[in-house]
């Protein structure tokens, strides 16, 4: 059900802001075991539904997301909520002002359910790696999925098997995949966002870098991040970029031009359109099941009149190894105001300044986050800098005039799976450590980082053992709008089926009776 | 008038010209810099004995010294360089800090209009390239007061480029025997200031306060094109006179706005460059050219010694005159320079490159800043010199006061006195006064005004130059009251009949015979006794050339 549909439905009194928020807030509490929240702010989005009833009854709503509940990452500051990125290091921080991306949204009258569980600082590629624990993937507890295990039934201990959501955005994906909110608020720095929209069947949209203010998103690469949008349709993406895109006094790599919300087209034909296939994407380690439904999406695409070319992006096999560069070098920078003075943990010694850094820092940051600082500062020394990090910036304008390139010869749009593979369990994903893994699965995702590109995660369909497999539209720089327009026309061929979560709808399954009631009023 | 000579050369220092002969040579002897003994009040002029221009002895090996500086300007702007907090000097401590400032995570640096024009402004003054892209970089080291754990600066690409700066010092025994030097500025980079840390020993902590941190700096890079402590403090002060007349910075060193290190080495002339140390945070005029001048001294003394100079950062303890080496608790620092990414490159126009339909609020037209420049000291001294025909130093000594060139502007257009008038009232009288009790020109209870109208007195003789002085005195201590009124309430008119005048003076010549002995006798200075004595039966209100007129005509009658 999309956004601008439970607007009207708000608008026309089926449901009111505060029925609809209590439903998701119930939702959230059945769902609590899922660890897609870190901290919901209950009393915070009842007070805002309350306003937005008056509003609503006053008959002048601030627009399409009044009334509407949303999440947010962890890792957005939050006036007055609790901000702590999953880490120890900013365990009790209440921010004293608001992300503009949060602010945007709150204006729009958006309830704000909660801050949503990540990777410490959002290192990570599983959402497994926060302090607060790992987030489970609501597909785990599928009807789809629970079937095709029993089909199977080699395990007899399911609880056991629950699937990772991916990350580092895994509580956005799944706080959205589990109906407790409309839309989410994610990071996207690698692929943060769109590889946990993969995972949990959800669409992630990574917009062009410097169309969304970063302004309170806690950085992870200031040269890469970008706020990523985690929806349950197109349209409700485009909704929220609607919102949030456009220039930010506050940050001065945002465009200047004025950007204005804007609605999605539905496209009937595709012929005019050229999708690119790029031929390094097809590695070895790809699963021959997202293998088959890429290729499956590329010829839905020409048999329907588009034309579809292979190719190629060179350098695309340096990505991984000049992300880790850069990437480590700016969290080794951005780290360092961390040292336990201004806000913040610190730890109890006094012997000196130094000691108190460096014990704040080692309880403060996990091994992960410390790793990356090691070798970002590594990367930044005098004698290095030269051999790593100008290196890295070279193969990283390399990577993106690949890009470039491909664009100008005429491609409209890149097609390329999002992830490798389906969520795997999380017995299975711990396996390997965080370095090994983020590689892995940020191979598709973070070349488009690099680039400042616009990407986005559709949902195509189940895998065999019913878990949804997403794949990447990339599309040019600043044309987030005729991306989602292709985005759009590939989600309403492919019709990727509905999350069915009975056993943990039965309470509340009044949600989807409303949203029935919705449809048929639009009727 | 000796002493307020000196104090109008240079106030209160002896640095408004150099005097060089200091040059290059230095000779061997102990670091006299050192003699000082830290009274404050003592006079400066004694203690700089080793750079005077004595010859070297023959056979005597002479030193070079090259003495390049750093110096950081606060730039005088409404807010920080990144952030919209206020800029203010001794407000309370943490109530000038905004979240970026703190280092809020998720705070983005947000560039300050004002502070690049102050930037360009200054580069333009001190002639240098202006680069039209520049880049900000990141320079880390972990210290209390920078919150962020890194300073954004311009390390490799910064604003401004190749200028050079022109001062002019007296050489010889004459202050009006001056050349003009010139030294290479190699860079001038946008960066911010840091907090500051103040320790508590009583409770063994140490407080933050966050006002200063952020506020933006302008760093000047001066090659060691100077040889000796005065011609560096000599170029710092034209840098000072320059930043204040652009208004891109108060530079007012004693509040830290002005702050200076220097890099110092010596070697002998032919010979490669010695190893430098580089001297930190000289904070006033003063003491940087004695702690300039006692390094060069130290480190000539260390390799006659058979010792060698380390290349260490020192202080100077301006209590005790001598550099000491600072402790450098990391030892190397490396600062893992990077890009900073969340600013883009900052570009800069001129009135061909300007992009059509530019917003003028979005970009920075450097021509339109050079249209606006004001005029400069060196050409302010020029105009003075031409304009009233006063010499060369005094038109210095004009400079070098904040306010006292208006107030000297304001008192010539309403007076008609002449302009050396003027010029020596300005400066002997009027500002030994200020010194004397330690005022700026702005709070000055005589108004330019009243200047004008005592000179206008003096002008048309209405009052004697002594009681001129008077009157004067009189305007410093009443406020309000006119020198017309003092005069007339002091009787201090001269005395303008004849006949009193003839009057006096014969029952003065009648009453001190012997003085007219005296002088009949050939003693000269006898007049001058009678002169005083009718003077004094004035009560000081004749023209002592009138009185001694009528004396030698009553005399040889």
């Amino acid at each position: 059900m999309q956004v601008t549909m439970v607007s009207v439905a708000l608008k026309q009194g089926q449901v009111t802001p505060t029925e609809l928020c209590q439903r998701c807030l119930s939702l959230i509490k059945k769902t609590k075991f899922l660890n897609a929240y870190i901290t919901v702010s209950e009393e915070v989005a009842l007070k805002q539904a309350e306003e937005a009833e008056k509003r609503y009854k006053k008959g002048h709503s601030l627009g399409d997301l009044d009334g509407i509940p949303i999440a947010v990452k962890d890792n957005f500051s939050t006036s007055g909520i609790e901000t702590t990125c999953a880490s120890n290091m900013l365990k009790g921080y209440v921010p004293p002002y608001n992300a503009t991306v949060v602010q945007k949204l709150l204006d729009q009258g958006a309830l704000l359910m909660g801050k949503t569980n990540l990777d410490e600082f959002a290192m990570g590629s599983g959402s497994t790696d926060g302090i607060f624990g790992p987030v489970k993937n609501p597909w785990s507890y599928s009807k789809q999925y629970r079937e095709k295990r029993k089909q199977n039934s080699h395990s007899e201990n399911e609880d056991s098997n629950w699937l990772i959501t991916g990350g580092s955005s895994g509580g956005s994906a799944a706080a959205v995949s589990a109906f407790t909110c409309f839309a989410a608020l994610g990071s996207d720095t690698g692929g943060s966002t769109r590889n946990p929209a993969a995972h949990c069947g959800v669409v992630g949209l990574k917009p062009s870098y410097g169309l969304v203010s970063r302004h309170g998103l806690i950085p992870l690469v200031n040269s890469m991040d970008v706020p990523g949008i985690l929806t349950r349709c197109v349209d409700d993406a485009a909704t929220v970029l609607g919102i949030l895109a456009g220039h930010d006094p506050k940050d001065s790599t945002t465009i200047q031009d004025p950007v204005k919300p804007f609605t999605l087209p539905s496209l009937t034909d595709v012929s005019k359109l050229c999708i690119g296939i790029p031929k390094e994407y097809l590695t070895p380690e790809l699963s021959s099941e997202v293998h088959s439904l890429w290729s499956k999406a590329a010829n839905l695409f020409e048999s329907e009149g588009a034309k579809v070319i292979e190719v190629s992006l060179p350098h695309t096999s340096y990505s991984i190894v000049c992300y880790h560069v850069l990437c480590t070098s700016e969290v080794a920078s951005n780290m360092a105001r961390f040292d336990g003075l201004e806000y913040g943990h610190r730890c109890d010694s006094s012997v000196s300044t130094e000691a108190m850094y460096a014990a704040t820092r080692r309880e403060g940051f996990n091994d992960v986050v410390r790793g990356r600082i090691l070798s970002g500062n590594f990367f930044l020394l005098k004698e290095n800098y030269e051999n790593y990090f100008v290196k890295a910036q070279k193969v990283r304008r390399l990577i993106a005039n690949d890009f470039v390139n491909v664009f100008n010869s005429g491609v409209d749009v890149l097609l390329t799976p999002t992830t490798l593979s389906e969520a795997v369990p999380y017995t299975e994903f711990i396996k390997e450590d965080n370095r090994t893994r983020s590689a892995q699965d940020d191979i598709f995702t973070q070349a488009v980082n690099m680039a400042g590109l616009p990407a986005v995660s559709v949902p195509m369909a189940l895998s065999t053992q019913g878990l949804p497999i997403g794949l990447q539209f990339i599309g040019r720089a600043f044309c987030d709008q005729q991306l989602l327009t292709v985005a759009k026309w590939f989600e309403k061929q492919v019709q990727f089926p509905v999350i069915q979560l009975q056993e943990l709808m039965d309470d509340c399954s009044s949600v989807f009776e409303n949203e029935k009631l919705a449809s048929v009023s639009l009727k | 008038m000796a002493a307020p000579m000196l104090r109008w050369c240079c106030p209160g220092r002896r640095f408004a010209f150099a005097r060089v002969g200091c040059g290059s040579c230095h000779r061997r002897g102990p670091p006299t810099g050192s003699t000082s003994n830290g009274k404050r009040g003592q006079s400066t002029v004694a203690q700089q004995p080793h750079i005077t221009a004595q010859k070297p002895r023959k056979g005597e090996r002479e030193w070079a010294a090259v003495v390049g500086l750093e110096i950081h300007a606060q730039i005088a702007s409404n807010s920080k360089l990144f952030s919209g907090s206020q800029v203010h000097f001794a407000a309370p401590p943490n109530s000038l800090v905004s979240f970026f400032d703190a280092s809020l995570p998720g705070t983005l640096p947000v560039l300050n209009r004002r502070c690049v024009e102050a930037a360009v402004m200054t580069g333009l003054a001190l002639d240098c390239h202006i680069n039209r892209k520049s880049l900000f970089d990141r320079k880390h080291y972990f210290y209390a007061d920078l919150p962020a754990g890194y300073q954004i600066t311009q390390q490799r690409l910064p604003i401004a480029v190749n200028g050079s700066l022109a001062y002019s010092v007296s050489v010889g025994r004459k202050p009006s025997q001056m050349v003009t030097r010139t030294v290479r500025v190699k860079q001038i980079q946008l960066e911010q200031d840091s907090g500051k840390s103040l320790h508590d020993d009583l409770r063994s902590q140490t407080l933050i306060d966050l006002n200063r941190a952020g506020i933006g700096l302008l760093e000047v890079v001066l090659e060691p094109d100077m040889s000796c402590g005065e011609e560096a403090a000599t170029a710092v002060r034209e840098l000072q006179l320059i930043l204040q007349a652009l208004g891109t910075s108060q530079a007012n060193m004693a509040e830290g706005q002005l702050r200076v290190d220097a890099n110092i080495s010596v070697h002998r002339p032919g010979e490669p460059l010695g190893v430098r140390t580089e001297v930190k945070n000289l904070n006033s005029a003063r003491f940087l050219a004695r702690a300039i001048d006692y390094e060069i001294q130290r480190q000539i003394n260390e390799l006659e010694n058979g010792g060698e100079i380390l290349n260490e950062t020192r202080s100077f303890d301006y209590k005790l005159g001598c550099t000491v080496p600072m402790r450098d608790k990391e030892g190397k620092q490396d600062y893992r320079f990077m890009p900073e990414p969340n600013l883009p490159p900052l570009l800069l126009y001129d009135s061909g490159s300007l992009p059509p339909g530019a917003d003028p609020q979005q970009v920075i037209d450097i021509d339109r800043l050079r249209e606006r420049l004001p005029e400069l000291p060196r050409v302010t001294r020029e105009r003075l010199v031409r304009q009233y025909g006063m010499l060369p130093e005094h038109s210095c000594a004009l400079l070098n006061e904040v306010g006292l060139l208006e107030f000297f502007q304001s008192v010539i257009k309403e007076t008609r006195a002449e302009p050396k008038k003027v010029t020596s009232w300005v400066l002997n009288t009027f500002l030994g006064f200020l010194k004397q009790q330690n005022l700026a020109v702005s709070e000055s209870p005589v108004t330019p005004s009243a200047l004008a109208e005592l000179l206008d007195l003096l002008d048309r003789k209405a009052i004697s130059s002594s009681a001129a002085k008077q009157v004067f005195e009189e305007l410093w201590r009443n406020e309000g009251k006119t020198p017309a009124q003092i005069v007339a309430e002091k009787k201090l008119e001269l005395l303008q009949d004849l006949e009193a005048l003839e009057q006096l003076c014969r029952s003065t010549l009648e009453a001190h015979p012997h003085v007219v002995m005296d002088l009949k006798r050939g003693n000269p200075r006898a007049i001058n006794k009678l002169i005083g004595l009718v003077r004094k039966a004035t009560l000081g209100r004749a023209d002592p050339t009138a009185i001694k007129e009528v004396l030698e005509r009553q005399l040889s009658s």
